[in-house]
C-alpha cells in the first residue's frame, strides 16, 4: 500500500513554512537587485561616456594633428599610434603565441613542463601593466639604449598580450576532436601537416576570437605604454618610420589631455572612442563565433 | 600467406601490461577476427600493427611485428608508408570537418601530387569500393557531417581505402550503428577481402562467426587460442574460449 497524499493533505504542495518562503522571496528580491546594480552601472558608465564624448568628436578632431600656432586639437597622429602598435604587437605576438600553443598541445610530451609553462602564463596574465611598463622601459630604453617608441611599446605589449593569445589559442586547439588527429594519423599523416590541415582550420573560430580579445587588450592599455611608447603627438604617416619615433595612444593622450592640458571635452571624446572601437571589437568576437560555429 | 607476423609481443602501459607474449599471424585475403571481452587488448593489439601506440606516451613493446617479412619497427621504418600500407578504420566514424570529398582526397593528397581529373576518379573509386558512390555522388561537396552515422562509417572506409593500402584495420567498426548499416557493412567487408587482408575487433560474437576467416580470442592481455573461425566456434581448444563464445562470461 503505497499512498502519494496522506490524509492530511499533498506531500507535494504546501510544504514551505511561512518563514521558508518569506526567506526565499527576500533571496530572490537580493539577487534581483544585485543585477540591477550591475547592470545600471555598466549601462550609466557607457551612456555617460558617449554622451559626455560623441558631441565633441568632429572630423576635424579626428583628421588632423595639434597645432600650437593655430590652436586647434587634431588625435589622428594618436589614431596612427594605437593602429601601429596593435599591427606591431599582432605581428610579434601572434605568431609566438600561437606557436607556444601548438607546441603546448600537440608537440610536448613532458606533462610537467608543460603544466610549469602553463602555471607560469597564468602568473604572468595576472601581473599588474605597470609591471611589464617598467621592465619593458628598464630592458628596452636603458639597458639595450633604444629610445622609447612605437616599437618599444609594441614589443612591451607583445609580452603582456602573450598569455591570452597562448591561452585562448590553446582552448580551441583542444576543442578539435582527438579522433581526427587519429584519423589523419591512421592515413600516414606527418603532425605538421595535420596541424596545418585539420587542426588549425577546425579551431580558427577560437584563435580568432583570441586574437581580436588580445586587440580590445592593446587599444584599451595605457600604463604599459606611457614608460615605452612614448608621448609624441606628431603626425607620422610612414610605418617604418613610425617604428623608431615616439608616439601616444589614444589612452595616453586621453590621460595627458585630462591631466596636462586639461581638456575635458577632448578626453572624453577620446573615451567615447575608445568605448566604441572596444564594444565593436566585442561584437566581432561575438559574430565570429556565430559564423564558424554554422558548419 | 602470411601478410603480418607476430612474435613474442608484449605490450606495457607505464606499469602496466596490456599484451602479454602474443603470437598471431594474420593471412592475406582473409578476414581475421578479434574476439574477446572488453579490455582485454584487442585494440591495443590492432594499433601496434600500424603503429598507432607510438602516439601513446609511456608505450613500451617488445617482440616482433613483421609486414611482409619486415620488422615495421626497425629503426628506419617510415610510419607514414607503414600507416599508408595498413589502413584503419575507428570504432566511432571520424570523418573530418570538410567535405564528403576532401574527406577521401586527404590521403591521397598527403602522399602524391596528382592531376584534378586522376584525384576525381580515385574519389570515385574509393567510394565505389565502400558502397557510397551512389548515395554520396550528388552532394560531394556537402560536408560529411551531413551524412547518417552509416555513411560516415563508409566514407571512413573510403578514405581509408583512398591511399591503396594493403592491410586494413578496424576497431569494432560497426558498434556505433544500427542494424540495417552493419549489415551493408559486414556485405562491404565479403568484398574487400579479395583485394585487402583484413583485420577486425568485434565483441558481437555472432558477426565473427559471420564474416571472419580466422578467429582470435584475446583475454586479459592474453592470446587464448585462434584458428580458422569454424574450428574455433564449433571445437574450441581451450576451456575459457568456450565460455566465452557460449556466453557465460563477457
Ligand atoms: N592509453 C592507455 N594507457 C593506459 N592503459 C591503457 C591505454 N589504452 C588501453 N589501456 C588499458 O589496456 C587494456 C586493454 O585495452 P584495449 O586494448 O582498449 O581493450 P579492448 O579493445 O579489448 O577493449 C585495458 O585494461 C585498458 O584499460
Ligand atoms: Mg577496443
Amino acid at each position: 500500500m503505497t499512498t502519494l497524499t496522506p490524509a492530511t493533505g499533498s506531500a507535494l504542495k504546501g510544504g514551505l513554512s511561512a518563514k521558508r518562503r518569506a526567506y526565499s522571496i527576500g533571496l530572490r528580491t537580493a539577487m534581483y537587485a544585485c543585477v540591477a546594480i550591475a547592470v545600471s552601472v555598466l549601462v550609466g558608465i557607457i551612456g555617460f561616456v558617449l554622451y559626455q564624448g560623441l558631441g565633441h568628436i568632429t572630423w576635424e578632431l579626428l583628421s588632423t594633428q595639434r597645432s600650437a600656432l593655430r590652436n586647434t586639437i587634431g588625435i589622428l597622429p594618436n589614431i596612427l599610434s594605437t593602429l601601429y602598435i596593435v599591427i606591431t604587437t599582432l605581428l610579434i605576438a601572434i605568431p609566438i603565441g600561437i606557436g607556444a600553443a601548438i607546441y603546448l598541445c600537440e608537440y610536448a610530451s613532458n606533462r610537467k613542463v608543460v603544466r610549469l609553462v602553463e602555471f607560469t602564463i597564468e602568473i604572468l596574465a595576472g601581473i599588474p601593466s605597470i609591471i611589464y611598463g617598467l621592465v619593458g622601459f628598464l630592458f628596452f630604453v636603458l639597458n639595450l639604449g633604444m629610445r622609447p617608441s612605437i616599437l618599444v611599446g609594441s614589443l612591451t605589449l607583445s609580452i603582456l598580450v602573450l598569455p591570452v593569445i597562448v591561452r585562448t589559442t590553446q582552448e580551441a586547439l583542444r576543442t578539435v576532436p582527438h579522433s581526427y588527429r587519429e584519423g589523419a594519423f591512421a592515413l600516414g599523416g606527418t603532425r605538421w601537416y595535420i596541424i596545418r590541415t585539420i587542426i588549425l582550420p577546425s579551431s580558427l573560430d577560437g584563435i580568432i576570437g583570441g586574437t581580436i580579445l588580445a586587440v580590445g587588450r592593446m587599444v584599451g592599455e595605457s600604463a604599459a605604454l606611457l614608460f615605452t611608447a612614448g608621448v609624441g603627438f606628431t603626425l607620422v604617416t610612414n610605418y617604418f618610420t613610425a617604428l623608431h619615433t615616439p608616439g601616444a595612444s589614444l589612452t595616453v593622450s586621453l590621460f595627458l589631455y585630462i591631466t596636462e592640458h586639461g581638456n575635458r571635452d577632448v578626453g572624453f571624446a577620446i573615451a567615447a572612442i575608445l568605448l566604441i572601437i572596444v564594444l565593436t571589437l566585442n561584437l566581432l568576437i561575438k559574430l565570429v563565433r556565430r559564423k564558424f560555429r554554422k558548419i | 600467406m602470411n601478410i603480418i607476423e607476430t612474435k613474442d609481443l608484449n605490450l606495457h602501459y607505464g606499469e602496466f601490461q596490456a599484451l602479454k607474449n602474443i603470437n598471431l599471424d594474420v593471412s592475406a585475403n582473409e578476414i581475421t577476427a578479434l574476439i574477446g571481452p572488453s579490455g582485454c587488448g584487442k585494440s591495443t593489439y590492432l594499433r601496434t600493427l600500424n603503429r598507432m601506440n607510438d602516439l601513446v606516451h609511456g608505450v613500451k613493446i617488445d617482440g616482433s611485428v613483421r609486414y611482409r617479412g619486415e620488422d615495421i619497427y626497425a629503426k628506419d621504418v617510415d610510419v607514414t608508408v607503414l600507416r599508408k600500407r595498413i589502413g584503419m578504420v575507428f570504432q566511432k566514424p571520424n570523418p573530418f570537418p570538410m567535405s564528403i570529398y576532401d574527406n577521401v582526397a586527404y590521403g591521397p593528397k598527403l602522399h602524391q601530387k596528382m592531376s584534378r581529373s586522376a584525384m576525381n576518379d580515385l574519389v570515385e573509386q574509393s567510394l565505389r569500393k565502400a558502397a557510397l558512390w551512389d548515395e554520396a555522388k550528388d552532394r560531394l561537396k556537402k560536408s560529411a557531417m551531413s551524412l547518417s552515422g552509416g555513411q560516415q562509417q563508409r566514407l571512413c572506409i573510403a578514405r581509408a581505402l583512398s591511399v591503396s593500402p594493403d592491410v586494413l584495420l578496424m576497431d569494432e567498426p560497426t558498434s556505433a550503428l544500427d542494424p540495417a548499416s552493419t549489415a551493408k557493412i559486414e556485405e562491404l567487408m565479403g568484398q574487400l577481402k579479395q583485394e585487402y587482408s583484413v583485420v577486425i575487433v568485434t565483441h558481437n560474437m555472432q558477426q565473427a562467426a559471420r564474416i571472419s576467416d580466422r578467429t582470435a580470442f584475446f583475454l586479459t592481455g592474453d592470446l587464448v587460442e585462434s584458428g580458422p573461425t569454424a574450428d574455433v566456434f564449433s571445437r574450441p581448444q581451450d576451456q575459457r574460449t568456450e565460455n566465452y563464445i557460449t556466453g557465460r562470461f563477457g
